[in-house]
């Protein structure tokens, strides 16, 4: 039960001195994570959130900075003087245990008493369902029951300062997915631990965590609400990595209340008059708020390419010079042909300068 | 759809038995037949029956007291190197780096002992014994012990059993590494916020992981120092005495010294047997243990 301060934390696995950024896994990041929360870290392979996990659990040291727990600082501490738990991406069993045994290996190795190390096993048990099994090897059980046995020995110390997740649904069959997943929702709100799942799934990520971490290239891009990243992305790759299809994030030249896509110009909610010059401006509009229409004058023109069904929406493909686009299909509208026209919603419409947001002015304030 | 039925492939395997028919069963008929059978030279040869069975087997007659003789200290033996070299190679190999430069190092080194041909390491160790120009056996006589392996029972032992264990340790070592580095990182990173000790990571985790190479390790010494031969023959020549005549040497002596060839094709053919079913005892053992873990039958 802790609050964990990230201060100024970054990490190489390369040695030496004066290291290019490039070099970092983890470029330096300061950030905190608040007692009883659900966090998830989400990014694509290899952009170091599995990296800033084995930082926060001890298993890496990190090059640089500090991480505290409650204002202590515990850098220098090994894993096992800690205090957290962390639960693998493959199943862990000690293969000579019995699936009591497994649960209980965290506890005895703490020296608890016996009488209470049996009693937060078989709540432990009870939680998982895992207590018609207690008994049996635990070599002997599927993929799923034995990573069961792992989230297991991540829950059954009741004092930890956290309990990561290192991907740990990787190996289970989807539907039974679902569940554990929502098994780790109940636990959570149940046991009031701090949890940080590290996933590449969004929907993983949407559906466990209160608050998002989307980590990119080593960089925490942007925390926030599930809905804060579907909204407002801060960052063009969380735009085009959250949202089934992303984000579009075209190129554009932006002046004042206007962007001008392929010579033709679309309004803005918010005024933009000072933008970097040297910067690569971009505007992006998540699929969800463009939907084809008729073509009609005053409309921008697209050639459809193709039509995706996802079952509750269609998506059309639409192509608008060298610009590749998605926007939403209205539901009964039938396409009269190769050609449409987008409209778009201008307040879902935001600008981007290097990839990073730009806030603009809103209109009362320019009125 | 059902497999076609092809009987021509047997004709695949005939060369293959051909010559295991001519490498291993004639050969080994002709033992079968020498052991029914009594000579005295001059390719005449006599019927027995099982005669040369019974006398071997029953403890009370020559042939049999020198066969239970050997076979007890050959038992000895074996026990007492792999009581060594298991728990020694097991520590060797937790010994080892697992990185760097230093872990090919480890390994060639480990490996030359591997590499000596049997009479070899006998002779290095006849000569390093030796109490007069010996390293080991000079030195060890300078400094008050007096060891002499070809006139003290105890010594020779003690020799030989030194001189498996430097030959063969590697061997166990050896796998018991393979064993280790297949071991996933998650499993240590696992024991570490378990906050499991030393002894907990090498009892838990570290050991159940080696239990098949161990089994192997084990199959093989024992059917190595089962069948040993060269090695102590070089060194201590079955002496001082009897006292570390094994099984092979006793053979050897009774089929080429005496030239009772009814009595040592007798004695193969048991040696053979225990050999065969102590084989097929460990095989049992481990498919059985391997089944045990793929058998995963469900959470039911």
């Amino acid at each position: 039960m802790a609050r964990i301060d990230l201060a100024d934390l970054a990490h190489t696995y390369l040695v030496g001195d004066n290291l290019p950024p490039e070099a970092y896994a983890l470029k330096p990041v300061s950030m905190t994570w608040r007692q009883g929360g659900a966090y998830a870290l989400l990014g694509p392979s290899g952009c170091g959130k599995t990296t800033l996990l084995n930082l926060i659990s001890g298993i890496v040291t990190p090059s640089h900075g500090k991480i505290l727990f409650d204002g202590k600082d515990i850098t220098p501490l090994s894993t096992r003087e800690r205090n957290i738990a962390q639960v693998f991406q493959f199943p862990v069993i000690y293969d000579t245990m019995t699936v009591g045994q497994n649960l209980a290996f965290p506890l005895k190795n703490r020296g608890v008493p016996k009488a209470e190390i049996d009693a937060r096993v078989a709540e432990i048990a009870r939680l998982l369902d895992l207590t018609p099994h207690l008994k049996r090897k635990a070599t002997r059980l599927t993929a799923d029951a034995k990573q069961k046995i792992s989230l297991g020995r991540g829950l059954v110390r009741a004092d930890v300062a956290a309990i990561l997740f290192d991907e740990p649904l990787t190996v289970i069959d989807p539907h039974l997915k679902w569940e554990l997943r929502s098994k780790l929702k109940a636990l959570h709100r149940a046991l009031d631990l701090t949890m940080i799942y590290v996933t590449h799934d969004q929907t993983e990520a949407l559906t466990f965590a209160d608050t998002v971490v989307v980590m990119h290239d080593g960089r925490v891009v942007q925390s926030g609400t599930p809905e804060e990243l579907f909204d407002k992305p801060a960052h063009t790759f969380v735009g085009y990595f959250i949202g089934s299809p992303g984000m579009n994030i075209v190129p554009a030249q932006v002046s004042g209340r206007e962007a001008v896509i392929a010579g033709h110009t679309i309004a803005l909610a918010r005024a933009y008059d000072d933008l970097p010059r040297a910067a690569k401006i971009e505007i992006g509009v998540r699929p969800e708020f463009v939907h084809v229409a008729p073509m009609a004058p005053g409309l921008l023109a697209a050639n459809i390419e193709r039509i995706d069904d996802l079952g509750r929406v269609q998506f059309a493909r639409v192509r608008i010079g060298d610009v590749k686009f998605s926007a939403r299909v209205p539901e009964g509208f039938s396409i009269p042909g190769s050609e449409a026209g987008l409209v778009f919603e201008p307040s879902r419409i935001h600008v981007y300068a290097d990839s990073r947001i730009v806030e603009g002015q809103s209109l009362e304030k320019v009125a | 759809m059902d497999k076609t039925v092809n009987q021509k492939a047997w004709f695949l395997v005939l060369p293959v038995f051909a010559i295991v028919a001519f490498s291993a069963i004639l050969p080994l008929m002709t033992v079968v037949n020498y052991s029914m059978q009594d000579t005295f030279g001059n390719n005449q040869f006599f019927w027995n029956g099982v005669g040369w069975f019974k006398e071997l087997l029953d403890p009370s007659t020559d042939l049999g007291e020198r066969f239970f003789a050997s076979l007890w200290r050959n038992l000895a033996f074996s026990g007492i190197i792999l009581a060594i070299e298991v728990p020694l190679g097991i520590v060797v190999a937790l010994a080892m780096p697992r990185h760097g430069w230093q872990v090919a190092a480890c390994l060639v080194t480990m490996a030359l002992p591997l590499l000596i041909p049997w009479n070899v390491v006998g002779t290095i160790w006849q000569i390093f014994g030796r109490p007069d120009i010996g390293l080991m056996g000079y030195a060890l006589n300078s400094i008050g012990i007096n060891y002499n392996y070809v006139s003290n029972e105890f010594d020779a032992w003690a020799t030989v059993i030194v001189m498996d264990v430097w030959h063969w340790t590697s061997l166990v070592a050896l796998l018991c590494y393979a064993g280790l580095k297949s071991i996933p990182d998650a499993y240590y990173q696992a024991a570490q916020i378990d906050g499991a000790s030393r002894w907990a990571v090498f009892s838990a985790i570290q050991l159940p992981k080696m239990h098949r190479v161990l089994l192997i390790a084990v199959l093989l010494r024992f059917m190595d120092s089962f069948m040993i031969y060269t090695e102590p023959f070089v060194v201590t020549g079955g002496g001082p005495g009897n006292s570390t005549t094994f099984v092979s040497i006793e053979l050897v002596k009774i089929a080429l010294g005496q030239f009772d060839l009814g009595k040592a094709a007798a004695l193969s053919i048991v040696y053979n047997l225990i050999i065969i079913i102590v084989c097929w005892v460990f095989y049992t053992v481990m498919t059985h243990a391997g089944a045990d873990r793929e058998n995963n039958p469900g959470s039911a």
